[in-house]
């Protein structure tokens, strides 16, 4: 989720909108508190019900955004730095103080529905109700059921780090009046089952639009560019409509695979604000993930000719051995001497490094998620298996970087160079520096 | 360095000849050495009728292949032991310095060459202070107290009012003639005797003091350390293109281009061993890059799914040996039964630097300059695979990244005589790549225990039925087919049948009989002798296995007798230095008064005496569990060891510690993988392990101390004590015992459910 | 080319491709960095450059023009060790002792940045870097112990440039 600029636009967007929605305001800005509850007994609730709520949790990321760094799960206080200060995630756990131990139900689903707490307050929409909105009042639920069966854990909230005047939170119900529009997902008769239910948990529970989708000025998403490529967490989100610029057109079971094991062998691994998305994916029904990507591809359209000739162009390349050095070409010298090295070993992904002709990093619309991962590469951390990659931070010139993506760009994409990519490079350098 | 640096400078500094020249008349005894054990457990084999020698003095019963005096004074002590990392260099030192009555700092150590030192075998399964600190203690001692007779002699005084102090014998009129006025060429080339006059422990100035190891200030500075540092003239890089999986067969190679690379000197290739040499190292990096591109293989699908590991194992042929039986006694009914079956996957031993090996054939002789665990059998098996005289190959220890076991350094010292043998003259480094190190390295078995034992009415062990099944654990050299480049090469030596390692030391089963005080029992060893990956020793063998297995067992009884866990193994345990292990654990940890396990937090215990015959380890530790992912974050660790006499207190510790830690890491993460062909963890991304995010809060280890008793080994104690306390611990913190290892977050998650 | 080494200028034969690990190596005969991985993924190759940790198996020298390279050598020598190599020593912070130089190099980069860090920071920190051998409870010590005698006067001082 693109805190950051979401939020600087939608405080732009409020002041500017707060005239008109003064007469409003009032009417929209109150709800009532909803009484206090006991917190339920794990017995309380059917197995099976909350073993639903688990697959549904999954899909919708809550443990992703709940969980701090070095925090206890589902116990919040996640940082998520904005221009105009700090919002912190709140505690989910079912402890009666700290968490949520005593809502009720109808006090939870009006917060997935509504976007508004037991004490009535508006909740800032970095919480996506705009999608989970549309959920089934049973998937509601199976998650209360799974949210109020986990460990209490008692960490009281951070308080958020906001200034005037997004710090007043009665100010959202003028954002929520011009772009928020409650209701359940209904169905699209002229497709199939499989069909609506993809797009029923991608548009959903699974706000796949909060991150593809891009936003406009008052960071609500651009309903016409659906799916057309977003932002989040400084990281780009590729489009995932007919725009996709993926180098072998994605079908779904490269999709499906994909989204299950997080990488695919003609598309590659992952990466940032996308990891955690697919590592939840792992504890979703098979069938769903069917669906969302059955779903997504039927949106993607069929691929030009000429994508479809690139593709199977790039099935039966050969790849080159590692050339020699070329002292004249800095940029074929630094991809001879510290990138072929893994990524023309052969060895299969998801270890090995992408054949980088198949890189969406290489031939997508954006270069910044190439960069994040040539400056900070994938640091090793934990125990499980996972894809090692070394940063270059602290060696990579701004030239140097410059000369690396033209040779990339233009080798293994065949594509000209991106617009501006001195400003994304300049950018992404700074970011680094303040790591 | 100061003197006391046994480091490899001045090592190398000591050369044959000097030592020749010496005093000590070494050659001689060198000829009359006995066959020295090739066994995994380095022991010494006597031969009948003689009597037996403290530690390997057995192996070499001359002094003067022990302790050397020169005329100037200078002592050297010489050990066929190794240093691997874990401080042994320092331990020794301590204990002639101690004996000897020389300050520390006037003593260098010579450690496993074969020129120069005695056959102690291999490094390993913690026996060098066991066999070569005994040894030396006593060579001290009995050359202490020669040089005490000597200088009796010579100031006509009876030997028992003189006493030595600070490479000095004194008498009581202040009189006083140093070691160096002494020694002559044969003072001390006389056959060591079986009963030595060893200082009283109260009287110890070094030992039993933690001395700081003489190889770290080199090791923090960047000394020449490693054989990895070494440089000689005329030095050639070498990498080898090794096959991409067991038993692939090299189909063709074209050699024209990576001939004409830039620095390339030769291409090595016979039968499957192909290897290029060239004159700076990265340029045979980048030669053994496009010679790999230039190298078809045929491959065939020959090893187990590894989704079916244990099934296939079980399915294999076994040999069984029954290693323990106690038929019933006065039997009580059994009233309750439990049983249980674990498993181990293969562990990689995974060195921090992969293996390298320098040679070098000069005048038809060759010099290896190895990280070997012992350099006699690798002398052995490089000379057989060469068809060289043993006497021609000289193999000199030079330390490496930690082993911890056979990895593969032996097969870099192979890889690096073949091919100097071709490219003569120069020295040849081999440097293994780490890909090579995972994809070939002798990984520690797999694994499986099944236990069953019933508990009478009041709550003890009335039956105990083990069985463990495994492959062998020493796949070691002597034989040239134990080598890789032997297996490869066109005469291709096939690897040595495998066999089981006798008891009572054991392989697989090493360890697999309790120490616990059983009415009834039997324990089987089901030996499989097919072996479908390459295995060989890791640390501690089969003990990580089966004391993970019996310690859980136990667990799992304590739990279905309503007994507390520590409780109930001290019901079942009479050694007194047992006893006392667990206990001071068990108190300095707070046991008693440790909180209820539960809602993911958890205390565990585990113990075993090493081998049932060296140090007593006993670990109790506490950790939370993640529940929503399944994560284990080790709180604190509490250890107790009894090793005997302790030599130095901070390396035990150090030792201890190093492997709870490695323990925890296999015992947590660690899983070797594997297609139907080819190894598939080939580097940290594909086979990780403990990172510093995990590591415990807090590591306690205490000493219990036993002045005067016999040194007991510990290197290898703490990997399975460690491994059982943290499954006790998980099952005590979810309610769910988890049988198969490692005990990684996916399966905790499963066993916890949602 | 020209490399600065522990505040010493080196002109070098070896190709602009070379890692900077084999040129410290070989060209400069320097033992401390370790060839672990090769592939950026151990830490045993840790240098400084320009005061950051960098894996020296990774980087072509072509990329250090002008930057300044301190390795363990440049920490202090075995007669004159530097506050980091004391700590290590006086922790007996080594078993065999392979990923130790690596495991420095990464905490005089943090300490150098932050005197005062925490014990979380230098987890964190040393995360990339692996050890074999199970002393990570030793190096957490010696590490502490060595951003302790930075701070102290009389052995802050910088025995680095030795050589
Ligand atoms: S050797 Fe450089 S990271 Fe491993
Ligand atoms: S001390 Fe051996 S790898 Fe760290």
């Amino acid at each position: 989720m693109s805190f950051a600029s979401r939020f600087a636009r939608i405080t732009v967007g409020v002041i500017v909108t707060l005239a008109v929605v003064s007469a409003l305001f009032f009417a929209f800005a109150w709800h009532s508190s909803i009484d206090p509850v006991e917190p339920p007994t794990a017995s309380a609730f059917d197995h099976a019900v909350v073993l639903r709520g688990a697959q549904l949790a999954a899909l919708g990321e809550c443990v992703t955004c709940h969980t701090a760094a070095d925090g206890r799960v589902f116990a919040g206080g996640r940082a998520i730095p904005t221009p105009f200060g700090t919002i912190y995630s709140t505690n989910i756990t079912p402890d009666p103080l700290t968490g949520i131990g005593q809502w009720s139900l109808a006090a939870f689903e009006r917060a997935m529905r509504a976007g508004v707490d037991r004490k009535g307050r508006d909740l800032y929409p970095a919480f996506p109700y705009d999608h989970f909105t549309l959920l089934r009042d049973e998937d509601v639920k199976s998650l209360y059921a799974y949210l109020m069966t986990r460990q209490p854990v008692r960490v009281p909230a951070h308080p958020n780090e906001l200034d005037f005047p997004l710090n007043f939170r009665p100010l959202l119900a003028g954002w929520k009046l011009l772009f928020f529009r409650q209701g359940r997902y209904r169905q699209d008769r002229s497709h199939d089952e499989t069909w609506n239910r993809g797009a029923y948990l991608a548009e959903g529970l699974a706000h796949c639009g909060a991150c593809h989708t891009p936003r406009n000025l008052l960071g609500a998403e651009k309903k016409d560019q659906h799916f057309g490529g977003g932002e989040s967490e400084n990281w780009h989100a590729y489009a995932i409509n007919s725009a996709s610029q993926s180098p072998v057109p994605w079908e779904a079971n490269t999709l499906q695979f994909y989204l299950r094991n997080g990488w695919h062998a003609l598309h590659g691994v992952a990466r940032g604000p996308m990891t955690p998305v697919v590592e939840n994916m792992a504890g979703v029904p098979e069938t769903d993930v069917q669906a969302m990507a059955a779903y997504v591809i039927s949106l993607m359209g069929q691929p030009t000719p000429e994508r479809v000739r690139h593709a199977e162009g790039l099935a039966t390349r050969k790849v080159a051995p590692p050339v020699a050095a070329q002292p004249d070409n800095v940029g074929a010298t630094l991809y001879t001497a510290a990138c072929a090295v893994c990524h023309e070993s052969g060895r299969p992904l998801p270890f090995g490094g992408i054949d980088l002709a198949l890189s969406i990093g290489v031939s997508g619309e954006d270069p910044t998620n190439l960069l994040h991962v040539v400056l900070e590469g994938l640091p090793a951390a934990g125990e499980a298996p996972m894809p090692i990659m070394p940063g270059f931070a602290h060696t990579l010139s701004d030239p140097q970087l410059l000369a690396l993506l033209t040779y990339l760009r233009s080798r293994f994409a065949a594509k000209p160079l991106w617009s501006d990519t001195e400003t994304a490079i300049r950018h992404a350098q700074e970011a680094e520096r303040r790591r | 360095m100061t003197a006391v640096g046994a480091d490899t400078s001045v090592r190398r500094s000591v050369s044959r000849r000097a030592v020749l020249q010496g005093t000590g008349a070494l050659i001689v005894t060198f000829t009359i050495f006995p066959v020295a054990s090739s066994q995994e457990t380095g022991g010494a084999k006597t031969s009948a009728g003689a009597p037996k020698l403290p530690g390997s003095l057995t192996n070499a019963p001359f002094l003067d292949a022990w302790i050397r005096i020169d005329a100037d004074g200078s002592a050297t002590a010489f050990t066929g032991k190794a240093e691997l990392g874990q401080g042994i260099k320092t331990a020794l030192l301590q204990v002639t310095a101690e004996e000897l009555e020389v300050p520390l700092n006037h003593l260098t150590l010579i450690t496993a060459d074969t020129a120069l030192t005695a056959d102690e075998g291999y490094t390993a399964g913690s026996h060098s202070t066991q066999d070569s600190g005994t040894a030396l203690r006593n060579a001290a001692a009995q050359a202490r107290e020669i040089l005490i007779g000597e200088a009796a002699r010579r100031m006509n005084l009876p030997a028992d009012q003189l006493k030595a102090a600070n490479g000095t014998v004194i008498a009581p009129n202040g009189a006083r003639l140093s070691y160096a006025d002494l020694v002559s060429p044969t003072l001390l080339h006389v056959q060591a005797q079986p009963n030595s006059k060893l200082k009283d422990p109260d009287s110890f100035r070094i030992m039993n003091r933690s001395q700081p190891r003489v190889d770290i200030p080199g090791k923090v500075t960047g000394g020449s350390v490693y054989v990895q540092d070494m440089r000689l003239p005329g030095m050639l890089h070498a990498r080898v293109v090794r096959p991409p999986s067991y038993g692939a067969q090299l189909a063709t190679v074209d050699t024209g281009a990576v001939e004409r690379m830039p620095g390339v000197v030769r291409i090595v290739r016979d039968g499957n061993f192909l290897a290029v040499v060239a004159e700076r190292e990265y340029q045979a990096i980048k030669a053994m890059r496009s010679l790999a591109v230039a190298t078809q293989w045929r491959e065939r699908p020959a090893l187990p799914k590894q989704a079916d590991l244990a099934a296939t194992l079980l399915s294999l042929p076994v040999e069984d040996f029954t290693i323990f039986e106690k038929p019933v006694s006065t039997s009580t009914a059994a009233a309750t039964a439990v049983e249980a079956t674990y498993t181990r996957p293969y562990l990689a031993h995974a060195s921090v630097g992969p293996s390298c090996a320098i040679a070098q054939l000069q005048d038809g002789s060759l010099t290896v300059w190895t990280h070997t665990q012992g350099v006699y059998p690798d002398r052995q098996a490089i000379a057989a695979m060469l068809g060289l005289a043993p006497e021609k190959v000289h193999c000199i220890h030079v330390e490496g990244s930690g082993c911890y076991g056979h990895n593969g350094a032996d097969d870099a010292a192979g890889d690096a005589a073949l091919i100097a043998s071709q490219v003569p003259g120069h020295p040849i480094r081999v440097q293994w790549m780490r890909e090579q190190e995972f994809a070939w390295e002798p990984f520690g078995p797999a694994m499986i225990t099944k236990a069953h034992a019933s508990l009478d009415s009041s709550g003890r062990i009335a039956d105990w039925d083990y069985g463990v099944w495994s492959n062998t654990h020493s796949t070691r050299p002597g034989p040239a087919g134990s080598l890789l480049a032997g297996q490869h090469m066109a005469r291709a030596f096939p690897p040595p049948p495998p066999k089981p390692l006798p008891q009572p030391e054991g392989g697989g089963d090493r360890n697999a009989i309790p120490l616990y005080e059983l009415p009834r029992a039997k324990v089987v060893h089901h030996f499989i002798p097919s072996m479908p990956i390459r295995v060989s020793a890791l640390r501690s063998l089969g003990a990580h296995m089966n004391v993970f297995s019996i310690e859980s067992f136990m667990d799992e009884l304590a739990l279905a007798a309503h007994s507390d866990p520590v409780a109930f193994r001290l019901e079942h345990l009479n050694d007194p230095r047992a006893r006392a292990v667990v206990t001071t654990a068990a108190d300095r940890f707070g046991w008693a008064a440790r909180q209820k396990g539960g809602n993911g937090r958890g205390c565990g215990f585990g113990f075993a005496r090493y081998k049932n015959l060296a140090a007593y380890c006993a670990i109790a530790l506490e950790l939370e569990v993640e529940r929503e992912t399944g994560r284990v974050r080790v709180q604190r660790i509490v250890a107790a060891v009894d090793t005997g006499q302790v030599v130095n207190p901070d390396g035990i510790r150090n030792q201890i510690e190093g492997g709870i830690l490695q323990s925890i890491s296999w015992t947590l993460y660690e899983s070797v993988s594997f297609d139907e062909t080819r190894i598939l963890c080939v580097d940290w991304s594909t086979y990780p392990i403990l990172r510093f995010d995990s590591v415990p809060n807090r590591v306690d280890v205490d000493l219990v101390d036993r002045p005067g008793q016999p040194f007991l080994g510990c290197g290898e104690a703490s990997q399975g004590p460690a491994s059982a306390a943290l499954a006790n611990a998980i099952a005590d913190a979810i309610g769910k015992r988890l049988r198969e290892l490692p005990l990684t977050a996916a399966r905790i998650k499963a066993a916890v459910g949602i | 080319m020209e490399l600065k080494v522990n505040g010493r200028i080196h002109s070098v034969a070896a190709a602009p491709d070379t890692p900077l690990l084999y040129v410290l190596r070989e060209d400069l005969q320097l033992n401390a960095a370790k060839y672990g991985c090769g592939l950026g993924q151990c830490g045993a190759c840790t240098v400084m450059v320009d005061g950051e940790a960098v894996l020296s198996c990774v980087v072509p020298i072509l990329l250090l023009q002008g930057k300044e390279i301190m390795t363990v050598e440049g920490l202090g020598s075995i007669d004159k060790p530097g506050p980091m190599q004391r700590a290590f020593i006086e922790e007996q912070a080594a078993q065999c002792g392979y990923c130790i130089p690596g495991m420095m190099m990464r905490a005089q980069a943090l300490l150098q940045k932050n005197p005062q860090t925490s014990d979380a920071e230098i987890r964190r920190q040393l995360e990339q870097n692996l050890c074999r051998c199970g002393t990570h409870m030793r190096i957490l010590r010696a590490v502490r112990r060595a951003a302790q005698l930075m701070q102290t006067p009389e052995t802050a001082v910088d025995t680095g440039r030795s050589t």
